[in-house]
């Protein structure tokens, strides 16, 4: 057989994060342990990088950022599925930043392929491939991958766990290791006699880590069931602790003003007004930024809020005319890619054939996590400390190290929970801010904290994105599709900055939910084009499928009506031809929201289907006409995640996805002018609400083969949907969002 | 400049400049960061308290300004004595990221103060400056008429 690491070279050439430097790399390494970030002491137990046991109990380790996925949960269970400890009575901490804790899951998204349809083979080389995230350290949550990533390893690091306690507690009694069971975190001998983790956490840090198979699905006590949050508790009581809330002795508080132009410097800064104001300890110049630290964020605010800047002009496009403008020339241009080509798009047309021609443009949007940008640094010349909500820890470490000189084994990563990360702190801009301030406050912790309105002007936005689609229908049949997508690339900008590997080939996350939707149609083509960089771009939940999904579902939509057709039944019969699993989640929402193809007056239904990070969402979204104004009233959600890990999780997974979804939809978007951005604060950057937020019921299904994603996947179809059940109700199709300037919604 | 604040039941003695948003004053200066911050314009709700049980936006509310006795998150339960509302948040698991949940209990629990039995709109209308960017809204909404039901059986 051609061996993996050959595969794998072929195959980070095709995929789009060649980038990555797999080529380079190769991945005959990748099988070799990292090394275990915990340190043992004495009586205390380091089972592996996930476990550890001492005198006070077991403790473990889920390195992955818990933004409100419940990861920190999940991961502790399929631990303790192995391990026979109650999630709910162990300590999980999410660890330091470590190459062991890499991301094995995500690299392995960058193979060529639909997914939907990837055989075993590709799977495994998927997981082959992944291993490589440990060149790069790469320790990141994200592409709602952390499923796939620690289904398999964490329950081998329980499943190791328990049989090294075992072993230990075998060779104390003197009897054979098969002998002994465990439950609750005890082992328990045959006669009786039973022994704590803790208690045998001395002699087991003597003996080598020993393996076992794992257990057998009809064996878990965890996996597919419900597991209370781990950080259910403290985060009702205030005293979960995120970014913002940490404290350190002796620590000062920081405000920032950065340029409201990207990437353009200072003139020149007169702080005059701001010096003497109360609470001011130290102003700040960050070369392209000033700051003030202060007795209290409020107080070094407006401090900051005085400083007058002259900031150097913009080098780009300064109106959303122009770099709309901008965007749309990439279309002049050839294809990035074109990942998708069935049939023959370019063939005549069959006679009596019908052709929609449609152009749909989506703005760039801002993240707008709760808990604005914030880090808290600690510089002391030779070492330095960082707490942050971060998605991150090792991308985090490498940049303080390149901006301090630091080694990265003197910098100490402390991750905190993160209030929203939606992929805004995969990032490093906050946490460098911070570690910038601290450099010039040698000694003195501060705590960096963004205003909203800095928060929300200096963002990497969601692109603005712009598709022309060419599609035909003929005797209630869809016959072509051809689009074309052009915006910046998230996925070539992103490498740039993160990775600073300049990246080449086709972008397949650029048309992500666009060329690998499971819909049999003769002739399918799409093609994706790359604007030029301009405003800075990044990971927003879902990324490229958040406009992707309402492109490609939108021209579905259109052309079953063009079809005289019902846009459910049109889109099963398109699903069921390629991928069943599709065509389940459809039949799934048509019996929950008892479809019938008709609605009564004043009411408008929309249906959705996009296929996403493994897992393919449908929605339908029923709107009323109060008194003139539209109403959101129901959404009905089927996904299909393969295996769902925690489907009450999960669940909450899918409204939430929807919600962010049907907020941009509505109110989302970030504009310029004059370069800078025009939105500020959540007066006009609004959300779904209380009132605004439709009734919800949730269906989690478990048919296909492999194992989805549930952060992103439940983003993408809730702007489609809500749209084409508007134009059910209204008769007028939405080709551009948000929905606020065409359409009076109540709100 | 120096004030006297009552907040859940104690006496702090606080020298700041009167025009210092309560939320600071908690946050900073007492070291009781239960209470969020989110946008500072009264536009999300994260960092409500009560003032003598009305629910109230500490971003906007001035130190000199503060009358009354304050309740904050940490004063209406612990992690090993949960007020009624928060057991009823526990037992829908409403919070994801969480960072919004202080506020959102704070002004579901002065809702409930005055409504034992809020109907939909009614939490519609109480609960609509309260901004969730995950988007627990289905079930905070059940768990406000979960912890109706318990606090009124109690
Ligand atoms: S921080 Fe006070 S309402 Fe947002
Ligand atoms: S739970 Fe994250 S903002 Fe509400």
């Amino acid at each position: 057989m051609a061996s993996f690491k050959k595969i794998a070279r072929r195959s980070f050439l095709v995929g789009s994060a060649a980038i990555l430097g797999g080529v380079a790399f190769g991945t005959y390494k990748y099988h070799q342990p990292a090394p275990n970030p915990l340190e043992p002491a004495a009586g205390k137990a380091v089972l592996n990088p996930f476990v550890f046991v001492d005198q006070s109990g077991v403790t473990l380790i889920a390195p992955r950022a818990e933004m409100g996925q419940g990861v920190r949960t999940s991961w502790a269970a399929l631990i303790a599925e192995e391990l026979d400890v109650d999630p709910g009575k162990v300590t999980v901490l999410h660890g330091p930043a470590a190459k062991a804790y890499y991301n094995s899951a995500m690299m392995g998204e960058v193979l060529p392929g639909r997914g939907y349809n990837n055989s075993s083979f590709q799977h495994s080389l998927g997981q082959v491939v992944g291993h490589t995230a440990k060149f790069f350290d790469l320790q990141v949550t994200g592409g709602s991958s952390s499923m796939k990533d620690g289904f398999e390893r964490m329950r081998r690091a329980g499943a190791s766990a328990r049989e090294t306690l075992k072993e230990a507690a075998a060779q104390k009694l003197g009897v054979s290791r098969a002998l002994l069971e465990t439950k609750d975190g005890q082992v328990l001998a045959p006669d009786g006699v039973t022994l704590s983790y803790a208690e045998l956490a001395a002699d087991a840090a003597k003996i080598d880590a020993q393996e076992v198979e794992l257990r057998p699905a009809s064996q878990w006590k965890y996996i597919g069931k419900t597991v209370p949050r781990v950080d259910m508790v403290a985060k009702v009581t205030g005293t979960a602790g995120f970014g913002v809330d940490t404290r350190v002795e002796g620590m000062k508080f920081a405000a920032i003003k950065q340029s409201p132009y990207f990437g353009a410097g200072k003139r020149s800064f007169d702080a005059s007004a701001a010096q003497d104001m109360p609470g001011v300890e130290a102003i700040l110049d960050l070369g392209d930024a000033v700051a003030v630290v202060g007795s209290n964020t409020w107080l070094a605010q407006q401090a900051v809020d005085a400083i007058e800047v002259d900031w150097e002009a913009p080098s780009y496009p300064e109106t959303t005319d122009a770099i709309f403008a901008e965007i749309a020339q990439a279309f002049d241009g050839s294809p990035n890619s074109t990942m998708r080509d069935d049939g023959d798009v370019e063939a005549a047309l069959p006679e009596g054939a019908e052709v929609i021609e449609a152009e749909y443009q989506l703005p760039y949007l801002a993240h707008a996590t709760m808990e604005p940008m914030n880090a808290t640094a600690l510089y002391t010349g030779d070492a330095l400390q960082i707490w942050a909500p971060n998605q991150g820890p090792t991308v985090v470490q490498q940049a303080a190290a390149d901006l301090t000189g630091l080694s990265k084994d003197t910098i100490q990563v402390h991750t905190t929970y993160l209030g929203g990360g939606f992929g805004r702190r995969i990032e490093v801009d906050y946490t460098n801010r911070a570690v910038q301030i601290a450099q010039q406050m040698k000694g003195t912790p501060v705590q960096l904290t963004w205003s909203r309105e800095e928060d929300m002007s200096h963002d990497y936005f969601r692109p603005g994105a712009i598709a022309r689609y060419r599609a035909a229908v003929k005797d209630g049949q869809a016959v072509m599709v051809h689009g074309k997508i052009a915006a910046q690339s998230t996925t070539r900008e992103a490498a740039g900055r993160m990775l600073g590997l300049p990246m080449s080939g086709p972008d397949k996350g650029h048309v992500d939910a666009a060329f690998n939707q499971p819909l049999a149609i003769p002739s399918f083509r799409v093609e994706g084009y790359l604007a030029k960089p301009m405003i800075p771009v990044g990971f927003w939940r879902s990324v490229a499928a958040s406009f992707n999904g309402f492109f490609s579902d939108s021209i579905i939509d259109e052309m079953a009506h063009k079809a005289g057709r019902d846009p459910l039944e049109f889109r099963l019969e398109l699903a069921r031809a390629e991928w069943e699993p599709a065509a389940k989640v459809l039949e799934t929402v048509r019996e929950m929201s008892g479809w019938s193809g008709t609605t009564p007056d004043g009411i408008g239904r929309g249906v959705a289907m996009v296929y996403s990070f493994g897992t393919p969402v449908a929605q339908v979204i029923e709107v009323a006409d109060q008194d003139g104004q539209i109403r959101i009233t129901k959404a009905w959600i089927a996904a299909d995640l393969g295996l769902a890990v925690d489907p009450q999780n999960i669940e909450a997974q899918m409204f939430g996805g929807l919600a962010y979804g049907l907020s941009a939809a509505c109110f989302g978007e970030i504009t310029f002018d004059g370069g800078a951005v025009e939105q500020e604060n959540f007066p006009d950057y609004d959300a779904m609400r209380m009132p605004s937020m439709p009734q919800v019921e949730v269906a989690v299904l478990q048919n296909q083969k492999h194992m989805g994603g549930a952060g992103e996947p439940g983003t993408p179809p809730a702007a489609p949907a809500l749209a084409n059940a508007i134009f059910d109700l209204t008769g007028q199709r939405a080709r551009r969002l948000p929905l606020m300037h065409d359409f009076d919604l109540l709100i | 400049m120096s004030k006297t604040l009552r907040i859940n039941g104690k006496t702090h003695q606080v020298d700041l400049p009167d025009d210092v948003p309560l939320l600071w004053v908690l946050r900073d200066e007492l070291g009781m960061t239960g209470t969020k911050f989110g946008c500072g314009v009264a536009a999300c709700g994260a960092c409500t308290v009560q003032v003598d049980g009305e629910a109230m936006r500490s971003c906007q509310l001035s130190l000199g300004d503060v009358e009354g006795d304050v309740t904050t998150i940490e004063g209406l339960g612990t992690p090993d004595n949960l007020a009624a509302i928060q057991t009823a948040w526990v037992e829908h698991q409403v919070a994801q990221c969480g960072y919004c949940q202080s506020g959102q209990i704070m002004q579901a629990a002065s809702l409930l103060a005055e409504n034992p039995a809020p109907s939909d709109a009614d939490i519609d209308e109480a609960m609509q400056g309260n901004l969730c960017r995950c988007g627990t809204y289905p079930r905070i909404r059940a768990a406000i008429h979960s912890a109706a039901k318990m606090m009124q059986e109690a």
